[in-house]
């Protein structure tokens, strides 16, 4: 069963539509990354996928569960929207770190509101508080910011930022992990130290999608590519198949396009 | 009449001045935070409502507002002022001055918050979301301090003004530092009429190096 089934989705803004009927599927430990021009929908389709925009139609699916159905009221309530969110993780093009709180705190504030949900909270707060920190630990350890452990995001590069945003996505462990767009709000010289720990995910067989103009990156790092364009999937396939033997013909402007810069 | 004499009936009015200040804080603070929530709401008719209220508080002097909480209460609906709250006595007019300071300065504080809370950017809201916060949750965990700290410098002038504007309240003769310091002048004194100021003056100084802390003790973060 793949980990991730997305359905005919549409979204329109007013009279503009965006997204037009995008469908694909994910196996587990999946990386798909999508490409295409700027306004292609791409950010959009991220959103839809974490429920912060609703689309118009369209089905998303998560093991097989119906996590969302346009045509099924009942499915939208608010309450079961935030459950449904944890299935997903996004990390933002520009971050949007918390500022108040330092490194770790940014890791762990979203841990321990969960945790005081539990029924066994009040009994075992300091073990569960505990188990909390040196999860988060951990965590900021492998993006590799051990030692930036108590600094405020003020205070860190946006490399150092941008690292930080996926150990606070990672925090709740989500089944797939989107990220938009991670390194285009940085400078050239520090997109390496992102990528890299991208890259080391993948091979923690994170399920990841990942928007992106960084083509050497997707060609080797991507299971499977998705080219967007016009709020639909003009190509999808292999790396292999996207990047070395594009099919379609926008496809082909879009790359040569990208060369000519 | 001896300078200690002096300054211990000033003390006196300057202690009605306090009770105004304190009291206004006191519930102004709070129903500002109700006033902006009205603003903010997408329920136009109330964000209509609330709005043209605070229009006309901000847009027609104290003075006139103490006037009409003093007047038109018993004018038009033969309604008295109560001369005691939870059994606390109180004079009448104190407290129609509490009255209209508390409306008008809410009016203030809740343009101060909707500034503050529409500044923070959306994406604060939208990490909160995908890290399955609840509304309240994101409201008081990861906005509201930052709020704080972008609304302090406007806060602390609206309460320095606010200081000086309770002297406002002697124009319906509640008995306030100026007003006692006037009647001075009936017996050819004049000078605890400038004396006034220093009382003012200390005041607004303490409420100056307030404001400075708080201001420090939230210099840890930007944002
Ligand atoms: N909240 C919104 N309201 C109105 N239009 C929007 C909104 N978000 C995105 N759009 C429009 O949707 C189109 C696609 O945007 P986006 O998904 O951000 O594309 P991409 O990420 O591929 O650059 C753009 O034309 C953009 O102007
Ligand atoms: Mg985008």
């Amino acid at each position: 069963m793949p980990i991730l089934e997305v359905r005919n989705i549409r979204k329109s803004f007013g009279n503009n539509e965006v997204l037009r009927g995008v469908g694909f599927t994910m196996e587990k430990g999946e990386v798909l990354a999508i490409i295409g021009s700027s306004g292609s929908g791409k950010t959009t389709l991220l959103r839809c996928l974490n429920f912060l925009e609703r689309p118009d139609a369209g089905q998303i699916l998560v093991n097989g569960e119906m996590l969302f159905d346009a045509e099924d009221e009942s499915i939208h309530n608010e309450k079961e929207l935030r459950k449904k969110r944890l299935h997903f993780g996004l990390v933002f093009q520009s971050f949007n770190l918390f500022p108040q709180y330092n490194v770790l705190r940014n890791v762990s504030l979203a841990m321990e509101l969960l945790a005081k949900e539990r029924p066994d909270f009040k009994s075992r707060r300091r073990e569960i508080m505990g188990e909390i920190e040196s999860r988060a630990l951990a965590l900021i350890s492998r993006v590799g910011l051990a030692d930036k452990v108590n600094s405020y995001p003020y205070q860190l590069s946006g490399g150092q930022q941008q690292r930080v945003a996926i150990a606070r996505a990672l925090a709740l462990s989500p089944e797939i992990l989107c990220f938009d767009e991670p390194t285009s709000a940085l400078d050239p010289e520090l997109t390496g130290e992102v990528l890299k720990v991208i890259r080391s995910l993948k091979s923690s067989d994170s399920t990841m999608i990942v928007v992106t103009h960084e083509m050497e990156f997707a060609r080797n790092v991507a299971d499977k590519v998705i080219f967007m364009a016009d709020g639909l999937i003009e190509e999808e396939g292999t790396a292999e198949e996207v990047f070395g033997n594009p099919k379609s013909e926008r496809t082909r402007a879009f790359f040569s396009s990208l060369s000519e810069r | 009449m001896s300078f200690q004499t002096v300054t211990k009936v000033l003390l006196q009015g300057f202690a009605e001045n306090c009770v105004i200040f304190a009291v206004t804080l006191l519930f102004a603070i709070p129903l500002g935070l109700i006033i902006a929530f009205g603003s903010m709401s997408r329920f136009w008719p109330l964000k209509w409502l609330t709005r043209t209220f605070v229009w006309v508080i901000r847009g027609t002097p104290l003075m006139l507002q103490l006037f009409v909480v003093m007047y038109v209460p018993g004018l038009l609906f033969d309604v008295t002022m109560p001369n005691r709250v939870l059994g606390i006595p109180i004079d009448p007019r104190m407290f129609s001055a509490l009255v209209a300071f508390i409306i008008n300065y809410a009016a203030y504080f809740s343009e101060i918050y909707r500034g503050g809370i529409e500044s923070i950017a959306v994406g604060q809201y939208e990490a909160g979301q995908v890290l399955g916060m609840t509304g309240p949750q994101i409201f008081f965990k990861v906005v509201l301090l930052q709020v704080v700290k972008r609304i302090i410098p406007p806060m602390g002038n609206e309460i320095i003004t606010l200081v000086k504007d309770t002297s406002l309240a002697r124009v319906i003769a509640v008995q306030e530092i100026l007003w006692i310091a006037e009647e001075f002048t009936t017996v050819g004194l004049i000078w605890p009429l400038f004396y006034t100021g220093v009382f003012f003056l200390a005041f607004c100084g303490v409420l100056t190096l307030l404001f400075g802390f708080i201001e420090r003790k939230l210099d840890y973060f930007r944002g």
